[in-house]
């Protein structure tokens, strides 16, 4: 289980070619379930032209490393990788990825879903919008 | 002595990221926050932590102790 906090822009398929060649599950696991969450150019009715990401270093990675665990309690997970960018960010760049091997496809699905769900609810991270009239604006939780 | 930090959109309303604050007596959180924000009334949605983890407002500090206030989260 690998949690990464990036200051500079990733490559999602690089990360995940990187770490599943580490593992050692040659064989076992017949699923891979990815999830890539890439900044968009607008939002909420306005172009955007940049994004800040903020977050609480250290509460972060105790919160996912929790998140990680409790997935693992709740499906037979083979390994995770979790990698999310803080920063200065441009649209087209990713902000997180959230990768998971199992030996069958549901757990797969199921749990990287849920991986990206809490993340979403409980890591505490925050975006600063600058929009192209270059106000800035915190993105807010509907 | 306890450490308070404040993130996100918060930070810019109170104009402060950290600050001391000095413990005498028992302090649950919310005590902590009205101990150094006396124009600031703590709005509903403001999560609360302690140590780096999830609490509620009545839950009490300790000396040494880390708490955080911020804004709901927007990661992902």
């Amino acid at each position: 289980m690998t949690i990464k906090i990036c200051e500079v822009a990733f490559e999602p398929f690089a990360e995940i070619q990187t770490f599943q060649n580490t593992l050692a599950l040659s064989g076992k696991f017949g699923a891979t379930s990815i999830f890539i969450g890439t900044l968009r150019d607008f939002n909420d009715g306005n172009d955007v032209q940049a994004m800040t990401l903020e977050h609480y270093d250290g509460m972060t990675q105790k919160q996912l490393a929790k998140i990680v665990a409790a997935a693992n309690s709740k499906w037979q997970i083979l390994d995770c990788l979790i990698v999310h960018r803080v920063g200065d960010i441009l649209p087209n760049e990713p902000i997180v990825l959230v990768a998971v091997w199992s030996a069958h496809r549901g757990e797969a699905f199921e749990a990287c879903r849920y991986l990206m769900e809490e993340l979403k609810a409980n890591a505490p991270f925050w975006k600063l919008e600058q929009l192209a009239t270059n106000e800035k604006r915190w993105v807010s939780k509907i | 002595m306890i450490t308070i930090r404040y993130f996100g959109s918060l930070k810019e309303t109170i104009g402060r990221s950290n600050e001391a604050l000095s413990v005498v007596e028992s302090l649950t959180v919310l005590d902590v926050w009205h101990g150094v924000n006396v124009d600031f009334p703590l709005a509903e949605n403001i999560l609360t932590a302690v140590n780096m983890d999830y609490v509620a407002r009545s839950h009490v500090v300790n000396d040494g102790d880390e708490v955080a206030f911020f804004p709901p989260v927007t990661g992902g």
